[in-house]
């Protein structure tokens, strides 16, 4: 046996006889449910010794699922591993399956069968649907003509017949992004970039040269004057009709200089977006999981604990 | 010695963060914070509305996300529900009702059992096609919306009867995590009708500095990513109380953890930085 092989068997021994250990004395893991307007909802291990909620054994199994599904991910930072491959095709195939499940009952049905065939519909799949056909119903045969096209590529001729929808769902959607683009961020961005530099406090008149200097916000200026100087040097730097030489490059210079604490900044947040990520998957672990910590006072203090 | 940083296993670097954010969550720091002006602007956003408001709550996000985003769409579900607002909840992503389900029964179920559902609050579901929807709904609510995500119909659901499109609510709190999310809502709800639609959001931090540009004009308000969620608790809590309640401060207690990562990171960069200089002058020298 490999040198690697024999301390990860180890130590993989010492944390299952650990887990075991623990299980067996203080039941960790476990899930209390109680019944709330005839549903289940989670409950809190005081409540389960107060004889109001029970252990849901589904629930318990979820949590170690979770957990060892967060252990076999978190194992890529090692090695690429079969239990890394395992826990990603499972992810993969479930989400799959999720999006097909999900697309059937909350498009399909409402959207478009419920529109087509709204007796059969409601007495067949959602009661509360409206079972009167709506005013110019029949232009829902459209989308599933549509639909059955894009099916078509399945079929082994034909199957250029599916470049049709495909042609109008790119056409549709680069005109609604378009105009949504132009209108957000390309006129809206002009006009939040167009401050004034000279910003005056509450109550002060610009009534003269000295007023506005007595009156000034500097902050509110400096801001604005901060805001229009990048938004022109970064202009500058992606203007490559002009050579950057001389006051253009000077410019353009500013500009990647904006553009780099942008990228930065960017950077930072992206970092405490992952510290958060891991953070919440290690208070799983430690709280839900292995009852180390306990910091929403879910159950008794001893229960909560190392040993 | 140089040599040894120079060729040093990546897996040391990755142990060093797992046990930096591991030991803070441990030992629970937590540090003090300071809510920024953009936070307070969020928070007077749901605050200064009269008691009663309908607030549409679309919680545009998923598990992957749920340790940065579900901290503050807590805090917004419970602002909410301390100002007595009426609650819609939506969802562009398809896992969406899942998670506005846990917010009902983590906030609403558990600490304001005296809420009606369909009078205090809904769940309508998670509806596909992204910003699709939102062209249709800013409009036309009915056209997509006809059920709720439980299939009763929205005309049996006595606070929708009066609701025809996403300009009838008076706030809409958006809690995103990319495509589509805040942005969308940007481009096709609050910049087509900035009289008539006013939306507040949270963000993860990848995302954030894409919605920057569009504060404070289209965009009154942003927590942006953890530390956003945590100045929002604060100011939440300092307000409403409940310190006793742990799943109303996840978003101070993840910023422990933050600090210490943070400054390992900075120590590491500011090393990675030495080393790569000391290495080049070393070659320069040869």
């Amino acid at each position: 046996m490999k040198r690697e092989t024999l301390v990860w068997t180890v130590l993989l021994a010492v944390a299952g006889a650990y887990l075991l250990w623990r299980t067996a004395s203080f039941g960790g893991a476990t899930v209390y449910v109680r019944s709330v307007d005839g549903l289940q909802t989670t409950a809190t291990a005081w409540e389960g010794m107060a004889g109001i909620a029970r252990p849901s054994i589904s629930r318990t199994v979820g949590v170690w699922m979770a957990a060892i599904f967060t252990l076999c991910i978190m194992s890529f930072a090692y090695k690429d591993n079969p239990f890394y491959k395992f826990a990603e095709a499972v992810v993969v195939g479930v989400s799959a399956a999720y999006w097909m499940v999900v697309g059937f009952w909350t498009t399909l049905i409402p959207n478009l069968f419920g529109k087509l065939f709204p007796t059969w519909i409601n007495a067949w799949a959602i009661p509360d649907l409206s079972s009167v056909h709506d005013d110019n119903w029949f232009f829902y045969f459209i989308p599933l003509v549509l639909g059955v096209m894009l099916l078509w590529r399945l079929a082994p001729k034909g199957a250029w017949i599916a470049r049709w929808p495909l042609a109008f769902i790119i056409g549709t959607t680069a005109g609604i992004r378009l105009v949504g683009y132009i209108h957000a961020d390309f006129l809206s961005q002009i006009r939040n970039s167009i401050k004034s530099v000279a910003v005056l406090q509450a109550g002060a008149e610009p009534t003269s040269a000295a007023a506005v200097l007595a009156g000034l916000d500097p902050w509110q200026s400096a801001k604005n004057l901060l805001l229009i100087a990048g938004v022109l040097a970064c202009l500058v730097y992606f203007f490559f009709s002009v050579e950057h030489k001389g006051l253009a490059g000077k410019v353009s210079k500013v500009g990647i200089w904006y553009l780099m604490i942008t990228f930065g900044a960017a950077f930072g947040y992206t970092v405490m977006g992952r510290i958060a990520l891991l953070a919440f998957r290690l208070e799983f672990l430690f709280d839900d999981w292995l009852w180390l910590l306990d910091p929403r006072g879910s159950r008794p203090p001893d229960w909560t604990g190392w040993w | 010695m140089l040599k040894f940083f120079e060729n040093l296993d990546r897996r040391w670097i990755f142990l060093m963060m797992l046990l930096a954010v591991a030991i803070p969550i441990l030992c629970q720091w937590r540090f003090p914070e300071t809510p920024t002006p953009l936070v307070r602007d969020t928070f007077h956003a749901v605050d200064d509305l009269p008691e009663g408001s309908d607030i549409l709550l679309a919680w545009d996000y998923d598990p992957a996300s749920e340790g940065e985003l579900g901290p503050m769409a807590t805090a917004f579900a419970r602002h909410c529900c301390e100002k007595k607002h009426k609650m819609y909840f939506i969802a562009l992503w398809p896992v969406g009702p899942q998670l506005i389900d846990d917010t009902i029964n983590r906030v609403i179920k558990s600490d304001f059992p005296h809420l009606v559902e369909g009078e205090d609050y809904c769940n309508l579901g998670f509806k596909p096609g992204n910003e699709g929807v939102i062209k249709v709904i800013v409009t036309d609510l009915r056209q997509l919306y006809t059920t709720d995500h439980r299939g009763t119909n929205i005309d049996k659901i006595p606070m929708c009867r009066d609701k025809r499109s996403v300009r009838d609510f008076d706030l809409i709190v958006e809690v995103s995590a990319g495509y589509a999310g805040l942005k969308e809502w940007v481009q096709y709800a609050a910049t087509p009708y900035p009289e008539d639609v006013k939306i507040i959001g949270g963000c993860t931090g990848v995302t954030a500095p894409q919605l920057y540009p569009y504060i404070p004009e289209q965009l009154p308000g942003l927590l942006g990513a953890i530390k956003g969620a945590a100045e929002y608790e604060k100011l939440v809590l300092d307000k409403y109380g409940g310190e006793e309640e742990g799943k109303y401060q996840e978003g101070l207690r993840r910023m422990g953890p933050q600090l210490v990562a943070h400054l390992l990171m900075i120590a590491l960069i500011v090393a990675g930085n030495v080393i790569f200089f000391a290495g080049r002058r070393r070659e320069k020298q040869r």
